[in-house]
């Protein structure tokens, strides 16, 4: 339903029905979510731009450490799919499994975030802060654009809980967990272009 | 405890800042005590400030930018004052840091304070109402986005008062607007102000797309939309895909400024045109935001007042699709001079020069209308018929600095200022000065003083002109832009010509002032009755005036572009008037959490800029809390009885009947 774009039949399918539907609220999301993609990729090409910008400082080869972006890679995409499951609980009515897998996707983003924050501090102990040249200025802050978003997403899956343990699967409840959902999967393609993009190819 | 503020931050000492102080602070107890006696503070808070109704939300949006234009126009006037005495070695009255504060603030404010505001408050009243629905698709975020832009306003007028504001530029260009070069609160005032300004208008760009899409009524096909409607489609993609690049733009300079980040430092590997780059990759699309709703209401204007279907309707769609995808490939025109070598100049060269086709095709398309209509001379006319002769001529010495080579010359001479004021006065003000003239009866119920507005037109046409000739001369003479003082007493009666275009321009809005007045004491004599007073074209029309909150008793079906004036033709020249039975609406109710998150914003963008600490603490928990409240709220919607329906629909055609 949300693709149908085109379409302006929704908004009249009941005369007296036709603000916030759950499908107008979902494609207003998706068009949110392209606007952010924007801002990822302003701070891609600016990246980019600044990537030899070392300034004598450590390049991407001397300061990332894979394995553990590998773990950190793997935490988010198996909270991705926890994701998945909670939205097929939903469809299935099933909101005691909703919370279960929301709980899940919850522990999995809160690693994430744990093992990106010991990065940070472990780098900016080492010298090698934001302030120490521009190319560390635009890695912090694409990495931790990104963390920020996961960070806003773990508030939203808490909201998500408290929301459901109040109402339980309503008009309400439903499309903010479809929309969580998008913003969820959305973080995850932006991660995986930041684990190619500037962690695999900053060793090459 | 209140960071880098103190009693200093007050220029006592600057005698024209405290006199427009006191007067700012005068007027403003003078109106609170008005409310506070007239008892007028619930009607207030209720009927306007938390309303989610995108007419009153439209209103709002045109006031805010009427009186920001006051306070524009005064830094105007300032510089060409400036300007008019400070030659051959004279120093003017107006020292430096003060000047650079005072052309800074005018184009930030002129752009992002009325120009914008003037275009969204357009949006607002004119697109739902045009499209057949209710309202837009997200009435809160609505509502939200108007706060904020007015917590950017707040911001932008503080500055005046408590420190200073940037002295960069409008764009304040790295590295000058870094830490090194620009170490007072200035830029930081113009960072809160554009980024929490900017957030709202990225939400009402999202919003709007949507209501286009989603909730047109139905027979509503896209090719059946007002051209105002399509151009404001294509304003608000051009919001979505390039306000965040401006968000992202101004975040990594503030992270430049607040924790020494090096993006755009001269050392440190940092790389200033990267920013020039950024902030024009949003920045030329920005003009096109301005400038496409402007093109839709003239459309509008001269269909309806030629009488005539739009001629060309199609290739006026297509040639605004082509304009929207064409603004993001033109960016580099801005700055020939950067050294990206001749073949990316060329490129960037021809591509602005492409944009003229789609232009020249809607100028020709108006053009067409007109021919053989029965064109008549109001003052929505005369502003269309001013816009046509004078964009015409800025979209020329547009293509004239699309050359590369001749750009090297032209390049931050008064030459790009004359352009740009030939294209923004004579396109986006002219054209937000029609509109506004256009629609004022279906937001008040009440027709402008004619008269009024077309010395207003003539004003700022004979204004411009006598304002801005002259400065495409003097760029040959060799002035640049941005100067305080110059040595060369030959450029004098020049400036002093431009002084005078100002003075003229100035009568120009005393007119409009005096034309709400006079329209205001004169609203008995021209109450719009019937709701079409034009003999309008499309369905903003065909309901009363002004509109009621639901906007259609009926939800309206169309068949046709320019559907309602083919309904009045097969009901005898009348407008067919809504007929029983009624059913319940469905409305989203008030809110209190717009305004209470924007002001919270405020008070956290406040804090940011004199680094208090604490304080942006509580203003981001405050802004949280609202927030959540508003998550949490289930109550955001009623249904409006039929009767009551019925009540006003009758109210209306009472009126109607008793005229006829």
């Amino acid at each position: 339903m949300a693709t149908d774009t085109l379409s302006n039949h929704e908004g009249h399918a009941h005369e007296h029905d036709h603000h916030d539907t759950a499908g107008t609220k979902i494609f207003g999301f998706w068009v949110y979510l392209m606007s952010d993609l924007v801002i990822f990729g302003s701070l891609f090409a600016a990246y980019a731009v600044l990537l030899r910008g070392t300034a004598g400082g450590p390049s991407g080869a001397d300061i990332f450490e894979l394995p553990l972006i590998l773990v950190n890679t793997f935490l988010l995409l198996v909270s991705s799919f926890t994701y998945g499951m909670a939205v097929l609980a939903m469809n299935a009515n099933r909101v005691q499994q909703v919370k279960v897998w929301l709980a899940a996707t919850f522990l999995l983003g809160a690693g994430f975030i744990a093992l990106e924050l010991y990065e940070f501090q472990h780098l900016i102990h080492e010298g090698f802060g934001p302030d120490r040249s521009a190319f560390l200025s635009a890695f912090f802050t694409l990495v931790g654009t990104h963390g920020l978003h996961v960070t806003f997403g773990l508030i939203w899956i808490l909201v998500m809980l408290v929301q459901l343990q109040q109402k339980g699967l309503t008009s309400m409840t439903r499309p903010r967990i479809m929309c969580l959902s998008l913003f969820w999967h959305f973080l995850d393609i932006v991660w995986i272009c930041v684990f190619s993009f500037v962690y695999l190819m900053g060793v090459l | 405890m209140l960071g880098k503020l103190s009693l200093e931050a007050i220029p006592f000492h600057e005698p024209i800042i405290m006199v427009t102080v006191a007067a700012i602070v005068l007027g403003g107890l003078a109106i609170v005590g008005a409310i506070t006696y007239f008892k007028k503070w619930g009607y207030l808070w209720h009927e306007w400030l938390t309303s989610i109704d995108h007419k009153k939300l439209g209103i709002m949006y045109f006031l805010v930018a009427l009186v920001m234009l006051i306070r524009g126009f005064a830094d105007a006037i300032m510089m060409r004052s400036q300007l008019a005495m400070a030659s051959a070695g004279a120093e003017g009255f107006l020292p430096p840091h003060h000047y650079d504060q005072i052309f800074t603030a005018h184009g930030v404010i002129m752009i992002f304070f009325v120009a914008m505001p003037m275009v969204i408050g357009l949006m607002n009243l004119v697109v739902p109402l045009q499209i057949g629905a209710r309202d837009v698709a997200f009435p809160f975020l609505n509502n939200l986005s108007f706060w904020l832009f007015a917590a950017g306003v707040v911001l932008v007028n503080i500055s005046l008062f408590v420190g200073e504001f940037a002295q960069t530029g409008w764009l304040a260009y790295a590295p000058l607007s870094g830490k090194e070069y620009s170490p007072g609160v200035g830029v930081d005032y113009w960072i809160w102000a554009l980024q929490i300004s900017g957030i709202g208008t990225t939400l009402t760009g999202i919003n709007f797309f949507v209501t286009i899409l989603k909730m047109r009524t139905k027979g509503m096909t896209l090719f059946r939309m007002p051209i105002f409607t399509w151009t404001s489609l294509c304003a608000n993609i051009l919001i979505i895909a390039s306000f965040p690049i401006l968000t992202a733009t101004i975040a990594l300079l503030t992270l430049d400024r607040y924790l020494g980040m090096h993006f755009f430092t001269n050392d440190f590997g940092g790389n200033m045109m990267m920013y020039v780059n950024l902030i024009w990759a949003w920045g030329h699309p920005e003009v096109y935001i301005l400038i496409l709703p402007a093109f839709g209401v003239f459309s509008e204007v001269i269909s309806t007042f030629a009488r005539k279907r739009l001629f060309g309707y199609g290739t006026m769609v297509w040639a605004t699709v082509a304009i929207t995808f064409l603004s993001f490939i033109v960016w580099l025109h801005h700055f020939f001079t950067m050294g990206a070598g001749a073949n990316v100049n060329a490129f960037f060269g021809i591509a602005t020069m492409i944009i003229a086709i789609p232009t020249g095709v809607k100028i020709f398309n108006w053009l067409f209308t007109m021919f053989r209509g029965r064109l008549e001379f109001t003052s929505p006319v005369l502003w269309t018929l001013g816009f046509i002769i004078t964009f015409t001529l800025g979209g020329m010495t547009g293509v004239m600095l699309a050359l590369p080579a001749a750009n090297f010359v032209l390049h931050n001479s008064l030459f790009v200022i004359a352009h740009f004021h030939n294209v923004i006065i004579g396109g986006v003000v002219f054209g937000m000065l029609a509109g506004l003239t256009f629609w004022f009866p279906k937001a008040f119920g009440f027709t402008l003083n004619e008269k009024w507005g077309k010395r207003s037109f003539w004003c700022w046409i004979i204004g411009f002109y006598v304002a801005f000739m002259p400065l495409y001369v003097l760029s040959f003479f060799g002035a640049v832009r941005r100067m305080q003082s110059y040595e060369n007493g030959d450029w004098q009666p020049f400036m002093i010509i431009a002084w005078v275009g100002a003075v003229i321009i100035l009568c120009g809005i005393a007119c409009t002032v005096i034309q709400f007045i006079v329209s205001i004491r004169d609203r008995k004599k021209n109450q719009d009755v019937t709701g079409d007073p034009w003999g309008g074209r499309t369905l903003e029309w065909s309901t009363s005036s002004p509109a009621p909150f639901y906007n259609f008793a009926h939800l309206p079906e169309v068949n046709d572009i320019d559907d309602f004036w083919d309904q009045k033709q097969r009901n005898g020249g009348k407008a067919p008037l809504s007929k029983p039975p009624y059913q319940d609406i469905h409305m989203p109710k008030n809110t209190w959490e717009g305004p209470i998150i924007a002001l919270f914003a405020t008070v956290a963008g406040f804090a940011l800029v004199w680094h208090i600490w604490w304080l942006v603490i509580v203003g981001g928990i405050g802004t949280f809390a609202a927030f959540m409240a508003r998550v949490f709220r289930e109550d955001v919607d009623y249904y409006v009885p039929a009767a009551e329906v019925e009540r006003i629909e009758r109210e209306h055609q009472q009126r109607v009947e008793m005229q006829a």
